[in-house]
């Protein structure tokens, strides 16, 4: 089972229950087929380096996910079928990826952050 | 004693042949992800374009890695594919 992780990218002019309609539902459908979701968070309304379907901004989504490797395909197709889903990206992460993200989960990278903010403080 | 005072004809060039490093192998960074986009900027001129080797001093394995990282990131929107004034 390896471990991938999709960044979705969804319209912003979605409602608030629209959008976790879409999020519960892709979850459903990865818990359905045998995935086991690791990790999940969403970045909100960010905006948009170019405009993406005429839009500006778009609401982002992480989800990292330990999967079977036939279901990425289904997966995909489910995304594309979407219209609410502007953009995604699968990728499969490999074992320097798995050690950066729990690192990053586990706050490791929030020291340095927060050592430099500190000397800006001061 | 014009010969100590020496009077270069071009201004001597001290910092061009500073040898250059891959800071990954120096910090030990292992994996660049491609969501930080902050990260990222460092290796892009500002017009958008990702940055050639012998500017940055890259290695090889670690600038395809760069390169890869860019350009998941402009696909999800984080980084412009083209840009007049980024930084």
């Amino acid at each position: 089972m390896q471990q991938y992780e999709t960044v979705i990218i969804l319209t912003p002019l979605l409602s608030e229950e629209a959008l976790k309609e879409v999020l519960t539902k892709f979850a459903k459908l990865m818990t359905d087929n045998g995935a086991e979701i690791v990790h999940e968070d969403n970045w909100g309304l960010r905006k948009l380096a170019y405009p993406i379907q005429k839009k500006t901004t778009g609401y982002y989504h992480l989800t990292e996910f330990r999967a079977p490797g036939e279901f990425i395909n289904k997966l995909e197709v489910e995304y594309r079928r979407d219209e609410r889903i502007m953009r995604f990206l699968t990728i499969s992460l490999d074992k320097h990826a798995l050690a950066y993200s729990e690192k990053k989960r586990s706050g490791a990278f929030n020291k340095k952050k927060e050592s430099k903010t500190e000397e800006v403080a001061k | 004693m014009a010969k100590n005072t020496i009077q270069y004809v071009t201004a001597p060039k001290v910092d061009e042949n500073r040898k250059k490093y891959c800071r990954f192998k120096k910090n030990g960074i292992k994996y660049i992800d491609y969501k930080d986009a902050s990260f990222l900027l460092k290796f892009v001129n500002d017009q958008g374009k990702v940055l050639p080797r012998r500017l940055t001093g890259t290695s090889l394995k670690f600038q395809r890695k760069v390169a890869q990282a860019v350009k998941r990131s402009r696909h999800i929107g984080l980084m412009p594919y083209v840009t007049d004034s980024l930084k």
